[in-house]
């Protein structure tokens, strides 16, 4: 057990983020639990509403009201993020845990110029900057025009002052993913960093992300909604549905031999150029609201296999392989 | 297939151009600058059939959109010509127009943008009858309404809340509503699935195959997904900063791609199926700006096989098969991106 | 992070689906104390002017040379039934500022609601036509925010002359260019957007598009807006009666009334400072319910 915890990075568990409205509580994520290995890339799939922004939003500390963390722990490298208080929690965002924005023009300040803001990340987290004024300004010129270089921006020293308009959609979600690697973070969370994109430019950018992982030995948790991204770069993943994780396990092993209903689904939903003429499989119905929600399975509405014994809490089951699903179709022992 | 390919088509359009000139400031005009000029749409050609989806695919920025609009006359097109039934359309009087429009509709992409929010779905939906006058009394419209209403798979009972109490899924079925209660024959979809949830588009898309089979409609999809549009049309064109680089049938198009941006586009999508096992072309660069297009072949700064022919001429369509033809100067070579680069 | 909240805020919202902006808005209004003391204190005004008849303890134009510059109630010499004194005719001054906000209230609300209409159809005529118009109509807002307001008005109200109905056209005059650009901001925005170019598709006209699809979306923010002005639009009335341009006597003014007390500030305060007081009063209500009633309405100050 204890040789386990020492590969996990990041352990979340039992998390429960609530979101107070005039309609009631609204429970955006319930109850999940998120292990991130050393090294390793972790897909974070689902719908909008399924909770995946705000569990790792939870993480980076970024809840604010009327959103707030209800219950869990949220273990980093041992430490319980929740127990730090605000200056604690800014040193570690930031310098061992960096997130990335869908919208890279919003999460990029307009009025100061890319070299000024990844600048501003290295004064605040690199400890390793000399100390004399202007030889500290020139480590950060240079390590600035490094990072740009490593994340593929050509001519970085002229770049370095030019302003986020100035840039295109691509090249922007690369000046954000180059100011979340300027501290050399231990966890990257690249929150749909390719939604935004087009197809040959998200290629791109999530084999930059890619290599610069293996090249620093971080770990990524990629949250996407594309089935298809998680398959060619993620380890494993898991499968979020209305606040729960409904499905985890191997990458391999979810996409080609899903257990939940739900995850099959998804993947019979995905118009494919190999599924041509057949007829695609919807899944039918909305995501429930997640306010008073019945004890019983969340996709009972929506799932083709549902049964009467659905109408109960159900935990996640084990599959074998390291792969749980919440459904009680899976034959297995009950995990809690 | 065959049997509709003698007809003649619903659609023509040919040569269709539309640009954008740059404002002028007073300092400009007296300096005597000239407009800058963004070829947004460049000599543009293809014909849709009755009953055809055509699906058209291209990045951001191509385009694509501006095309689609041209066609319906949104955005006045600068040059060129739209057919459409056999009547041209790029020449009709703003009444003809109106009256033209009855007949070809569009599905937007935001849904919610692309809906009104202080009116009632009744309201949005009931619009076109009211400004055609395809319903003579209230109560027969509120019929037509519902009727759309039912068939799009929304409750009647909803019919009097606002869109906001709508999910996405949801509004973009009531623009579809919208586009389909005045019953017209061609509809310009536009990326209308690409603001969905996964488990939502595939709903929005069966629903559309659904409604053109029971009302006989003729599509241009527009869409950046070459799934989506590999799924559902029955020819491809693939356009490249306003002018379309590839053209034919899906098959032709998908599994035998001649054009190198084809094949990159292609190789680019994350697909479930076998991940790791297909062959990758790495684009380099961003797509250029197109206020200051490459000469030549408009593809070459980013086409791993560009020669210096490409820089300076630019290459004409040619056909490379049955119902297929591609713009490029090296087909003649057959080379491939797929083919050449191991993974 | 604001992907974080935004995900957050949408399951909020469709749990609050039911429940209408309006409402939303309104009910936000109400949570916020002083923009609702403000509104009721604006109310109580409007209230007072239109039962002045009533509430008005004495004719507000008799005078009586017995009570002349005769103190408040609480100081020597005064008397409870002149509550706050009287002005150097002998007129009650609380009779006198009970019908002044009439003039006031009126003014504001005339100028106001016809700059607006005015200010709405030429900045929505500017914005969607854009062209030579726009460039027209520009040119004329920007021509007429060169001059000083006041100092326009001023010159106005020397050629027509004083009146009720000229102070009226003399701030309408300038007034209007103020909604015009906000409609005509508001215009470009919701003209490009995908529910107006849907109209259009469907066979629209102009006319539809202006005044069905765009104005009723465009509305919140002029209303702030215009809420806003009229607090500017008193003062101004009551600088012009200051100068005797506004309302001639006998006629009730807050600004008359001041200029009135000036010559015997030192000897009878009150004169002037009790109408100063009530012009505080209500444009200070004013401005703070409208920046409550814009932070209610106008999204963009939800942060």
């Amino acid at each position: 057990m204890n040789i386990e915890n020492q590969q996990n990075l990041l352990q979340v568990e039992g998390l429960r983020t609530v979101f107070e409205t005039r309609a009631g509580t609204v429970c955006a994520v319930d109850g999940v639990n998120v292990t991130v290995r050393r090294g390793e890339c972790l897909g974070v799939v689902g719908e909008s509403g399924s909770g995946k922004s705000v569990t790792f939003g939870s993480v980076m500390g970024l809840i604010r009201s009327p959103g707030r963390i209800d219950a869990g722990r949220i273990l980093f490298d041992g430490k319980d993020l929740r127990e730090l208080d605000a200056r604690q929690m800014r040193a570690i965002r930031g310098r061992d845990i960096a997130m990335t924005m869908q919208d890279a023009l919003t999460a990029l300040n307009p009025a100061l110029t890319v070299g000024e803001q990844l600048a501003e990340v290295m004064e605040a987290h690199d400890g390793d900057l000399p100390t004399g004024r202007s030889a500290r300004k020139r480590a950060i010129r240079e390590r600035s025009a490094e990072m740009l270089g490593l994340v593929g921006i050509p001519s970085p020293d002229t770049r370095l002052r030019q302003y986020p308009h100035e840039f295109s959609g691509g090249m922007r979600q690369r000046i954000m993913i180059a100011i979340a690697l300027a501290s050399r973070p231990r966890l990257l969370i690249a929150d749909e960093p390719t939604t935004a994109l087009d197809v040959t430019i998200q290629a791109q950018v999530l084999e930059l992300i890619s290599d610069i992982r293996a090249k620093l030995g971080m770990s990524v948790v990629l949250i996407t909604h594309d089935l298809g991204v998680v398959s060619e770069y993620c380890d494993r993943v898991m499968v979020m549905y209305a606040g729960q994780i409904v499905e985890q396990g191997a990458t391999a092993d979810v996409v080609c031999r899903p257990k939940h209903p739900y995850t099959k689904g998804l993947l019979g939903s995905l118009p494919r150029l190999s599924l041509r003429g057949q007829a695609i499989n919807p899944i039918e119905g909305q995501v429930p609201e997640l306010i008073n929600l019945p004890k019983q399975c969340r996709f009972y509405s929506r799932c083709r296999e549902r049964a009467p014994e659905c109408l109960q809490v159900i935990g996640m089951q084990d599959a074998g392989n390291g792969q749980f699903a919440r459904c009680i179709r899976v034959k297995g022992e009950d995990i809690k | 297939m065959s049997g509709t390919a003698e007809a003649a088509p619903l659609i023509s359009v040919e040569n269709l151009e539309k640009a954008y000139l740059g404002r002028l400031s007073i300092a400009d005009r007296l300096t005597g600058r000239t407009h800058t000029v963004v070829q947004a749409v460049n000599g543009v050609s293809f014909d849709i059939k009755r009953g055809e989806i055509l699906g058209l695919i291209g990045e951001s920025g191509c385009g694509k959109s501006t095309l689609g609009r041209s066609i319906l006359r949104l955005q006045e097109p600068t040059a060129g010509r739209v057919t459409f039934d056999g009547q041209d359309v790029t020449a009709l009087s703003p009444s003809e127009m109106k009256a033209m429009r009855r007949r070809m509709q569009i599905i937007f992409q935001d849904p919610y943008a692309s809906l009104n929010p202080r009116r009632t779905v009744a309201e949005i939906v009931g619009l076109p009858l009211q400004l055609h006058g395809l319903a003579k009394t209230a109560s027969e419209a509120r019929d037509l309404v519902a009727e759309i209403v039912a068939k799009v798979g929304l409750k009647t009972a909803h019919m009097d809340r606002y869109p906001h109490q709508f999910s996405g899924g949801q509004r973009q079925r009531i623009g579809i509503a919208r586009a389909l209660v005045s019953h017209p024959e061609f509809i310009v979809c536009d990326e209308p699935v690409s603001a969905l949830d996964v488990s939502i588009q595939a709903q929005i898309i069966q629903l559309l195959m659904d409604l053109r089979r029971e009302m006989g409609l003729t599509y241009l999809f527009i869409s950046h997904d070459i799934s989506v549009i590999g799924y559902l049309s029955d020819r491809v064109a693939v356009m490249y900063l306003g002018e379309i680089v590839e053209l034919g049938t899906v098959d032709a198009v998908l599994s035998n791609p001649r054009h190198p941006y084809t094949q990159s586009l292609m190789s680019a999508v994350p697909e479930v199926d076998n991940p790791g096992q297909r062959q990758r072309v790495r684009l380099t660069g961003d797509l250029p700006s197109p206020l200051s297009p490459p000469s030549g072949c408009k593809f070459h700064p980013r086409c791993p096989l560009a020669t210096d022919v490409c820089r300076t001429s630019v290459p004409k369509p040619e056909s490379v098969g049955a119902n297929h033809t591609a713009a490029c100067h090296r087909l003649a070579e057959n080379l491939s991106l797929l083919e050449t680069e191991p993974a | 992070m604001t992907a974080v909240m935004r995900e957050g805020e949408a399951v909020a919202n469709t749990a609050a689906a039911e429940e209408s902006i309006f409402r939303r808005n309104l009910h936000s209004f109400a949570e916020n104390r002083l923009a609702l003391g403000s509104a009721i204190v604006v109310l109580l005004f409007v209230l007072m002017a239109i039962f002045a008849p009533l509430i008005a303890p004495h004719d507000p134009a008799e005078t009586d040379l017995f009570r002349r510059l005769q103190p408040p109630a609480w100081m020597p010499g005064g008397e409870w039934s002149y509550l706050l004194g009287c002005d150097a005719l002998g007129r009650d001054i609380l009779s006198r500022i009970i019908y002044g906000a009439r003039i006031s209230i009126f003014i504001g609300a005339a100028v106001v609601m016809v700059a607006t209409t005015i200010g709405i159809m030429a900045g929505l005529a500017a914005g969607y036509f854009r062209g030579w118009v726009d460039v027209l109509i520009s040119r004329v807002v920007d021509i007429l925010l060169g001059f000083p307001y006041l100092i326009f008005a001023i010159g106005l109200m020397a050629m027509m002359g004083p009146g009720l109905i000229n102070i009226i056209l003399a701030l309408v005059y300038k007034e209007w260019v103020i909604p015009c650009r906000v409609v005509r901001g508001e215009t470009l925005v919701t003209r490009e957007l995908e529910y107006v170019e849907a109209a259009r598709a469907l066979g629209a006209s102009g006319k539809h598009i202006m005044l069905r699809e765009i104005l009723p979306n465009i509305l919140s923010p002029v209303i702030v807006v215009s809420t806003i002005r009229m607090a500017h639009v008193i003062i101004l009335e009551a600088s012009l009666s200051f100068l005797g341009l506004g309302v001639q006597p006998p006629t009730a003014s807050w600004g008359a009334m001041v200029a009135d007390g000036r010559a015997f500030i030192l000897q009878a305060w009150w004169v002037s400072t009790f109408p100063g007081v009530a012009i505080l009063l209500l444009v200070l209500a004013i401005n703070v319910a409208s920046q409550g009633l814009r932070d209610a309405f106008d999204p963009r100050f939800h942060e």
